[in-house]
């Protein structure tokens, strides 16, 4: 046998050096865009499956959900209320997550943060009320930022596991606010419902203007756009996202790691501390169980499903808050149980998680031309 | 159990636009060693995954003893005898040898009778020209006795064709020749055929009987080894005549120190001594080669330099001042890195060629003052200098990174690492996997930063890479410098020697 070359090889590759994909980065944002649509109308393809297993109308079904969350004023507004708190929840995962870092303890940070708030306001009683806000804010915040800090220290300088620290924190700080709750901060008056004192009427965050919704839910917007900016405009934001993208990385470039991800779990803290602070000022006006509702939780769900994108999260959270306010609508129209619409998060939740996979597969997103 | 002969008929693969292979045909005789040899990119895994079962071909068919065969999964290959010892291990490093080949089998039992097994593995054992420890576990295991084995594996699987994927890349010279030893005994014996998978010439001459070179995707030429010249392959392979890279060393080292290691110890690991360096410099315009057989403490080096391990004790002094690899201390006296496996090392995989590109100064703007927002017409502006500069080839900037090819990840990184002025630049295997072309070229372009005034040092497992660069050698091994010498009139036997530790 002879040695044969081919002369046909010595054609051009398939990629051509200077071949530009000028459209790709629109289409990457569309991928982000068209994945999750995709996911929401496959899960409510399987939800009304099963309604129809249960002898249910789909599209009854719907059309309550429709009106329960969206469809009048007063059911939107009841909508935009559940999604406030969950705006400054779901920030508490999605900012540790640019580092990597899977934060669930939200809770934890939530309920301490609106007891700061609930005591800080108590020795300031006849103080201007937007002052002794502020103080409330402020202490909410610090408590929350303190908690999940705790976290990203044990995290950053002896490596211990995030979820699992903050996970166990979050138990260890709803067990804490109980304690205090019902001991050394208890209103004696409050006996059915242990709770601390009131902050006092004048104290309480009135409804925005010409609405009944409280102030949670702009500050939430409002937060959502600010953590966009700082994880998308600033430099420390890019650092955070290398740092969370490659940590050998960020380590060769010099990047302080140990610093972001203390700041990064601050700061994820300190919103979900501001929420339960405003849930005290705006709703309560005290602590009390009621704060433990879960809303640390239902933050991790929205953060997830916004990819930790924090423009996102303000669709998400209206989203899971209208199936929420759906909720009671459907149990007295159609005899459903208050369970079918955890169903439905449920399957909702599941169809966007699978639809993380489909990033990459689909040739029509991806860059074309030299590689 | 005897050799297959298997024939690959213009076969083709296509991924989306991509053309990974294009009528691509190859012939494996039984009982012969073959080569499928070609620059990274050229095809070789594709045609080897399409054989396999892991890819299905597009066009084309597979002749397995004549007969033309239908392989759709992985378990069509099992069925027919044909299987593959990857270039990464894929034994269970916490397992005995004995439970690893166990369970790989096919067919496991619900409750392993371990007394039969043993026997039964004994007596294979037996057979094989080559043994090793049943009992022993995998972790503890030097590199070559894994390669064997999952050699040892494929055999009791009772496959008749084996591909060894770049089989030599993560084995000392002695113990690449020994394994390749073996596998060909095995081969003239009469009981397997082998494909090896390699871009290395000199294995090809050695151990191989007939080679199939594949260019770009494309069939670009097939023969005898014994008939086939070293010239006639490279021309194959690169399809043009190779230019000898022509690196011209300018200007001689300066007296003032640029690096300089003290004293450094950091722990081990897993059995390895750590670092124990008493003393190391580097001056400006000199390319200190740190040689070594892997694994004998050059890579804890260069994470210690580049920030990514801490020291337990001693000093690296950059510039006179004590250097602790912090960003401000690194943009302050211009110290950079060219990692090793720079996706893996240097880059952040998921984020765009631009934003990777602007790593070293996306948080300075142009008089060096921190900024707070990011400038991206200026992050923009610097990603299309370097990347028309450096020739990457990308089909946007705004692609993520990890999407490129090796060489172009390895562009995009000397760009990033070599823009503005560089002091000290501390380099770790910088061709490793890169095709000819691209190793000129980065090889060039660490000479002329150090034509330029930088001081470097570069660690390579490639003695022939430190031979042609550097200006001193500095031998380790076991984590200590072993032995110096200036490169000019330096001996390779005598710097093989002390790597591997007789000093």
């Amino acid at each position: 046998m002879s040695a044969t070359a081919n002369s046909k090889a010595t054609a051009a590759p398939a990629a051509v050096a200077g071949a530009v994909d000028r459209s790709y980065p629109a289409r990457r944002t569309l991928e982000a865009v068209a994945a999750p649509l995709a996911a929401l109308l496959l899960a409510t393809a399987a939800f009304a499956l099963f309604l129809l297993a249960l002898g249910k109308s789909p599209a009854d079904f719907f059309d309550l959900v429709w009106q329960g969350a969206f469809g009048s004023w007063f059911s939107l507004q009841n909508t935009l209320q559940r999604a406030a708190p969950l705006l400054l929840t779901a920030l508490c995962v999605a900012i540790p997550a640019q580092l990597g870092l899977v934060i669930i303890g939200g809770e934890g940070a939530f309920v301490l943060g609106g007891l700061a708030a609930a005591v800080a306001a108590l020795p300031l009683d006849g103080v201007w009320p937007p002052l002794v806000q502020l103080v409330m804010a402020a202490a909410g915040i610090a408590a929350g930022g303190a908690w999940i800090a705790l976290t990203g220290l044990l995290r950053a300088r002896r490596g211990v596991n995030e979820t699992v620290a903050s996970l166990v924190l979050a138990y260890i700080g709803i067990a804490l606010f109980n304690h205090l709750v019902e001991g050394p901060l208890r209103d004696p008056s409050s006996l059915n419902k242990p709770s601390t004192w009131g902050i006092g009427d004048a104290n309480m965050l009135g409804p925005l203007p010409g609405t009944d919704l409280h102030p949670g839910l702009l500050v939430g917007v409002i937060a959502c756009l600010l953590c966009w900016l700082l994880i998308y405009r600033t430099a420390t934001g890019f650092a955070a996202r290398v740092t969370g993208g490659n940590l050998r990385a960020a380590q060769l470039q010099g990047l302080p790691v140990g610093r972001l991800i203390i700041a990064a779990c601050a700061l994820g803290g300190a919103f979900a501390g501001l929420g339960g602070m405003i849930e005290v000022a705006a709703v309560h006006g005290r602590a009390n169980a009621s704060l433990i509702a879960g809303y640390g939780y239902a933050g991790i769900l929205i953060a997830f499903l916004a990819r930790h994108n924090p423009l996102a999260i303000i669709p998400m959270a209206v989203l899971l808050g209208g199936i929420g306010a759906a909720g009671g609508l459907l149990q007295r129209r159609l005899g459903l149980p208050d369970a079918t619409v955890v169903v439905l998060q449920g399957f909702i939740f599941v169809a966007i998680l699978a639809s993380e996979t489909l990033y990459g597969r689909i040739a029509w997103f991806q860059p074309r031309g030299g590689r | 159990m005897s050799a297959l002969a298997v024939e690959a008929v213009a076969i083709s693969k296509r991924f989306g636009a991509f053309t990974a292979l294009a009528d691509v045909s190859m012939k494996v005789a039984p009982a012969s060693v073959h080569a499928l040899l070609g620059e990274n990119g050229a095809g070789k895994s594709t045609l080897v995954k399409c054989l396999l079962g892991y890819y299905r071909a597009d066009e084309g068919s597979f002749l397995i003893d004549g007969r033309e065969e239908i392989i759709g999964r992985p378990a069509d290959a099992d069925r027919l005898g044909l299987g593959m010892v990857y270039q990464h291990f894929t034994l269970v490093p916490a397992m005995t040898v004995a439970e690893n080949l166990v369970m790989s089998r096919a067919a496991v039992p619900a409750v392993i009778d371990w007394g039969r097994e043993l026997a039964a593995l004994e007596a294979f054992m037996a057979r094989m020209p080559f043994r090793v420890k049943l009992t022993a576990e995998v972790g503890t295991l030097a590199a070559g006795e894994r390669q064997k084995t999952e050699i040892l594996k494929q055999l009791y699987l009772q496959r008749r064709f084996l591909v060894l994927d770049e089989p030599t890349s993560v084995l000392t010279p002695q113990e690449a020749d020994e394994m390749l030893s073996l596998v060909q005994g095995l081969a003239h014996g009469g009981s397997i055929s082998v494909l090896i998978i390699t871009h290395k010439l000199k294995e090809v001459a050695r151990f191989a009987d007939d080679v199939t070179v594949l260019r770009r995707g494309r069939f670009a030429g097939r023969g005898a080894t014994a008939r086939l010249g070293a010239a006639e392959l490279t021309a194959m392979m690169i399809g043009e005549p190779q230019v000898p890279a022509s690196l011209q060393r300018r200007g001689a080292p300066m007296a003032a120190e640029r690096l300089r290691v003290r004293a450094l110890r950091t722990a081990g690991d897993a059995g390895r001594p750590g670092l124990a360096i008493d003393t190391l410099s580097v001056f400006p315009r000199e390319i200190v080669g740190i040689a070594g057989v892997s694994g004998n403490g050059q890579k804890d080096l260069a994470e210690v330099l580049g920030g990514q391990r801490i020291a337990e004790s001693g000093e690296v002094i950059v510039a006179g001042e004590t250097y602790t690899a912090t960003r401000a201390e690194a943009q302050a006296r211009g110290v950079r890195v060219l990692p090793e496996e720079p996706l893996r090392n240097g880059c952040v995989p998921r984020m765009s060629v631009s934003d990777n590109l602007n790593l070293r100064s996306f948080d300075r703007d142009a008089a060096g003052a921190p900024r707070l927002w990011l400038d991206g017409a200026a992050m923009a502006e610097r990603a299309r200098r370097m990347i028309a500069g450096y020739g990457v080839r990308a089909p946007s900037r705004e692609v993520p990174i990890g999407v490129l090819s090796g060489g172009n990840v390895q562009r995009c990184v000397l760009a990033r690492e070599l823009d503005g002025e560089v002091q000290l630049l501390i380099v770790a295997n910088p061709c490793f996997g890169l095709d000819v072309k691209a190793v000129a070229e980065v090889r060039a372009r660490i000479m002329a930063a150090r034509n330029g005034g930088a001081a470097v040092l570069l660690i390579s497992e490639d003695l022939d890479e430190i031979l042609e660069l550097a200006d001193r050698i500095v031998v380790m091994h076991d984590g200590r410098i072993v032995h110096q010498t200036p490169a000019a009139g330096a001996d390779a036997q005598t710097i093989g020697a002390h790597m591997l530790g007789s000093h």
